[in-house]
């Protein structure tokens, strides 16, 4: 018996193989091409921006930001089918959500109006919430799973575009206000007494997430968006000598993971973002274990 | 001690919310000092160090740091913060954290030779210039707590603020730094604050005590050879009655009675 399932499962394997390489050649496939392709664009605003956000320690912010995003997604979807607003795209609702969701949570913190964390929190649920009841009362069937969960298989050319220009204006802001932004995270009090509006800083890097959050939810979706926004960029603060190197790591781990997460989900035939996560998250343990084990 | 003051505090007032935290403090520290502030945790000290360096708004008394107020002198101060507050694993190199004491918030922060030039020469201060291109986060607590005394000094402040320097290293290797400093730097005034600090250095000429009020100390020469030994360095008894617990609400260690 086991003697003949070897060769079946070796079979099998070189068959998906096959197959895997006809599917990004084929010319009727492009959709494969164009997530890989989305994938490489996107790892770089990636590994900029979730580097940004575990020095700083907000992911929980960003988490808020990327779940306040289905309230703009929910709230254009609604405007456009049951209002007749037609040039209300659910991306820029999006975009406006987030960089709403952004401005009041670095207002908060600036003014120290109210607790922080508990407005993160009405942030966080009451984007969801209102996104949920607003594609709830929308005309037609909108399923909330790709926005939720993100589909990279289903991008257009201007889903492209936009993380292109993301990418360029992320490196720009890099190149010219990086040791503004390093000293920000790495001690507030100390970019205060050199002079730095460090309030302004802040509500820049806010902004910053938001935009990136809003790009890349089309990859993973909003739900899945900060864990690859976060362990990419863990994973390579771990031995990195500068917040630069940091960034260029993470943007290579964001590529293989998106990449090798796309042919898996292929292969396998699991939805892509879960499956991109899933392997991105089992590469983080297998790192923290080894990482524990040589530091004893 | 004619050197004309560097630091007034007049009736100062500080609140967190509805709770005083600082009360009606007033003193003055001549130029070319060493004042080392004690007090019981949460007694308000670091507070104070933040009010001298204008990070956090009083509510009502005056502060006036080398004759003006203190955002405007915050330039020519150097501060280091409580080590507890940073990131030590922060992805960065010693040079780079030392260099972060010249930035400047116009234009695109770049540094420029001299800048590099002063990293050097405070790096070479506390003794880490051959640590210079290491990882920050490979470094051991004290090690790390030096950089940031060399961040702190990177800019030629002429106050030094430092917030328990001795919180990661033995009290005699950070009196050999500030005597070290001392000397490198005489027409400096330094701020040291610790938390329980019965006896202190012999580098310092007065002690303010802090809980909630504050009150300035004499020293006495301390003649114990026990002690000496105990500190590792020549060291000073503060002489207080029982201000410094009058107001605790917190725990205080009784090693001063």
């Amino acid at each position: 018996m086991a003697i003949t399932a070897i060769p079946t499962i070796m079979l099998k394997r070189k068959t998906v193989m096959t197959d895997l390489i006809d599917a990004l050649t084929n010319p009727h496939f492009s959709f494969l091409r164009t997530a890989l392709l989305m994938g490489l664009l996107s790892s770089l605003a990636f590994g900029i921006t979730g580097s940004l956000v575990v020095v700083k320690r907000i992911s929980y912010v960003a988490g808020a930001i990327s779940h306040a995003v289905l309230g703009g997604i929910g709230a254009a979807l609604y405007l456009q089918r049951a209002q007749g607003l037609l040039w209300m795209h659910p991306l820029f609702g999006a975009l406006l959500a987030a960089l709403l969701a952004a401005l009041i949570i670095a207002w908060i913190r600036n003014t120290g109006f109210e607790r922080e964390d508990s407005v993160i929190g009405a942030v966080w649920a009451g984007g969801m919430a209102s996104g949920l009841v607003f594609i709830s009362k929308t005309p037609g069937f909108v399923d909330p799973m790709s926005y939720l969960f993100g589909n990279i298989l289903i991008l257009s050319t201007t889903d492209l575009v936009l993380v292109a220009v993301m990418d360029c204006i992320l490196l720009s802001v890099m190149i010219l206000r990086y040791n503004h932004l390093q000293a920000l995270c790495f001690d507030e009090e100390q970019a205060k007494l050199r002079g730095i509006n460090t309030r302004a800083y802040y509500t820049l890097l806010l902004c910053i997430i938001a935009c990136t959050v809003v790009l890349l939810v089309s990859v993973v979706g909003v739900v899945l968006v900060v864990a690859l926004l976060t362990i990419p960029a863990a994973i390579a603060g771990w031995n990195a000598k500068s917040l630069a190197t940091m960034m260029a790591v993470a943007s290579l781990f964001t590529l293989a993971f998106i990449s090798i997460g796309i042919i898996a989900s292929y292969i396998v035939d699991w939805p892509v973002g879960p499956t991109i996560i899933l392997f991105a998250g089992s590469c983080y343990l297998l790192v923290s274990v080894v990482r524990r084990f040589r530091s004893g | 001690m004619g050197n004309p003051p560097v630091i007034v505090c007049n009736n100062v007032n500080v609140q967190f919310g509805r709770t005083t935290v600082l009360e009606d403090i007033t003193f003055t520290v001549p130029g070319r000092e060493t004042l080392c502030v004690v007090g019981p945790n949460g007694g308000g000290k670091s507070t104070l160090l933040r009010v001298l360096l204008g990070l956090k708004d009083i509510r009502s008394g005056e502060v006036r740091i080398l004759g003006q107020p203190p955002r405007a002198a915050r330039m020519r101060m150097g501060y280091m913060p409580q080590y507890f507050s940073i990131d030590p694993m922060f992805p960065i190199d010693v040079e780079g954290i030392v260099l972060m004491g010249r930035l400047q918030a116009r234009g695109t922060g770049l540094f420029t030779r001299s800048d590099r030039s002063a990293a050097e020469k405070a790096l070479e201060e506390v003794g880490l210039l051959a640590h210079r291109k290491e990882r920050f986060m490979a470094l051991s607590g004290g090690m790390k707590q030096r950089v940031l005394i060399a961040r702190a000094l990177v800019n030629d402040p002429e106050i030094l603020l430092l917030d328990e320097p001795t919180a990661m290293v033995d009290a005699h290797i950070e009196a050999k730094l500030l005597g070290q400093l001392r000397e490198l730097h005489r027409k400096m005034t330094i701020l040291l604050v610790s938390h329980d600090a019965a006896f202190v250095s012999s580098l310092v000429d007065e002690v303010l005590c802090v809980n909630r009020t504050a009150v300035m100390h004499q020293l006495k020469r301390v003649e114990d050879d026990a002690l000496r030994r105990l500190y590792g360095e020549d060291v000073q008894a503060v002489i207080h009655g029982d201000h410094c617990h009058s107001h605790n609400h917190a725990k205080a260690e009784d090693r001063d009675d």
